[in-house]
């Protein structure tokens, strides 16, 4: 049974449609890239997997066990972030649920992603003082403890120089073998395909759904990975 | 040292110590989330608010609480309302609603009483104005501060750094948002009287400020808050009984040196 699958959904801003008449399924153990430009409607999909977004139609339904509120999300990073002050624990125990207190086995679990992630050592650290690489690393400890089953990852290498990306996608790929779900959103396709299971190509409407090996041969797969898209990720 | 000696045998300025001391403390803890959300001007506005309410009240011959708390936390949640909305970008809707209050305050007064002293009270404070119902109020208030902001401190902190996130792995961001606005609007109220309307929204935004540059865990920066906090309302009362100055501007000016102090540190430190 899929993790996620959405029928038929239509997501729209105000009358302004931004997804429409998409249907696709995230298979447990999957890694899947949501690709397209700028204004393609990833965000808002995006939104409406989280469930901050209603679908103006269709469904999105979760299985196997997953429930929405146990998404582990890699938001891009706000500009309030940047001089919060807090320490690495602080920041990722925030993604255990807290009913209100943290409970034993949540703070060992934050331990352990801390752990699983290299950042032991940095725990006590403020995370407006690391370096952007770090940051990420932190959220996506974050994210794990949100999560066993599925990380939802908007444009995680946005602003990393070349060789913290390359890590970064390694941690990704690490834990997709572990059994984890990866569901990414990105501008940078070709990346994308040398490493994802599954791509979806959004144009608003989807241009393809399937594996990536069969992008790669795709008519639209070719044309878009020719034409080089922006990089970087401003994306509203 | 016999200076604090004779303050304290005056039993109105032990009130005004009590009462003041309190509502520091709970504007410091509040003032550290509001100020990283970047809602600082939130209190500003709802002080405003409760200038209009004050003046309405005393027009009416009615209880100045009566009418201020429920007003001020009804914009409260209409501030926040409207920030969240995004049609009216949120600084400009605060603008809004603390000048029109402000406004219509000024129109009432004239009408009912005219500019009297009691006027300059409510915008400058007075030290002169507390009574044993403000220090039970100033009490409960605090009671219900700390507790609610400790039961709710880690859903707090999650709101506050990522909002999207903490909604989305299903923490109410919307009940944090109106629980520190409710707060934040009885911390106002019942502090306005005795800082002034214009000058409260000091004692939420400067001692977050001053600790957020020298602390780097947002649990210490609650606690550094705090103390400062309550350091500078007592040196800034101090300060105004010996030199006979208004006690909510002192206060105000010790929270500035304060925070002037923590910039120089904050930069010490990264040198060093």
């Amino acid at each position: 049974m899929a993790l996620i699958s959405c029928r038929d959904l239509c997501l729209a801003y105000e009358g302004k449609i931004a997804v429409d008449r998409l249907s696709f399924d995230v298979s447990p153990g999957d890694y899947l890239c949501i690709v397209g430009e700028n204004g393609s409607g990833k965000s808002t999909l995006i939104r409406a997997l989280l469930g901050l977004k209603k679908p103006r139609s269709g469904s999105i339904q979760y299985g196997d066990g997953l429930k929405q509120s146990e998404i582990g999300y890699l938001p891009q990073q706000t500009p309030a972030q940047k001089d919060f002050p807090a320490s690495v624990r602080e920041v990722v125990l925030s993604g255990c649920r807290a009913a209100p207190f943290y409970s034993a086995s949540e703070k060992r679990r934050a331990a352990e992603n801390m752990e699983k992630l290299g950042l032991t050592e940095l725990k006590k650290a403020c995370y407006r003082e690391l370096s952007g690489g770090q940051q990420q690393r932190v959220l996506l400890a974050r994210a794990l403890c949100a999560t066993r089953k599925l990380l939802l990852l908007d444009e995680p290498v946005t602003g990393l120089d070349p060789a913290v990306s390359a890590e970064l996608y390694r941690i990704i790929r690490d834990l997709n073998e572990e059994g984890v779900t990866v569901v990414m959103v990105t501008h940078d396709v070709d990346c994308a395909i040398e490493r994802a299971r599954t791509i979806l190509h959004l144009r608003t409407v989807p241009l393809f759904w399937g594996r990536a090996e069969d992008y790669r041969e795709s008519e639209i797969g070719r044309s878009f990975m020719a034409s080089g898209p922006e990089k970087g990720g401003d994306e509203a | 040292m016999s200076l604090i000696k004779e303050m304290l045998s005056y039993t109105f300025l032990l009130r005004a110590i009590i009462v003041g001391g309190l509502v520091s403390l709970c504007a410091a803890v509040l003032g550290v989330p509001l100020v990283l959300k970047r809602y600082s001007m939130i209190g500003d506005g709802l002080s405003h608010v409760g200038f209009g309410a004050l003046a309405v009240a005393a027009a009416m011959n009615a209880a100045p609480l009566s009418v201020a708390i429920p007003v001020v936390v009804a914009a409260a949640f209409l501030l926040l309302r409207l920030s969240a909305s995004g049609k009216v970008k949120g600084d400009a809707a605060i603008a809004v609603v603390s000048t029109g209050s402000l406004a219509l305050g000024v129109i009432v007064i004239s009408l009912s009483t005219g500019m009297n002293t009691e006027t300059s009270n409510y915008l400058f404070g007075s030290i002169l104005s507390m009574s044993e119902e403000d220090v039970r109020l100033s009490l409960i208030l605090t009671a219900l501060v700390l507790l609610l902001f400790i039961i709710f401190y880690h859903h707090i902190f999650a709101v506050t750094f990522d909002e999207t996130f903490a909604r989305a792995t299903g923490k109410r961001a919307g009940a944090c948002n109106a629980l520190l606005a409710l707060l934040t609007a009885l911390t106002v109220v019942v502090g306005m009287r005795l800082m002034g309307s214009l000058l409260i929204s000091g004692l939420v935004i400067f001692p977050a400020l001053s600790a957020m540059r020298l602390c780097r865990e947002f649990r210490h920066v609650i606690i550094v808050s705090s103390a400062l906090s309550l350091v500078c309302f007592l040196l800034g009362t101090v300060a105004s009984f010996a030199l006979a100055i208004p006690t909510g501007a002192s206060v105000v000016c010790v929270d500035i040196l304060a925070l002037l102090g923590c910039f120089g540190l904050g930069r010490l430190r990264e040198r060093g």
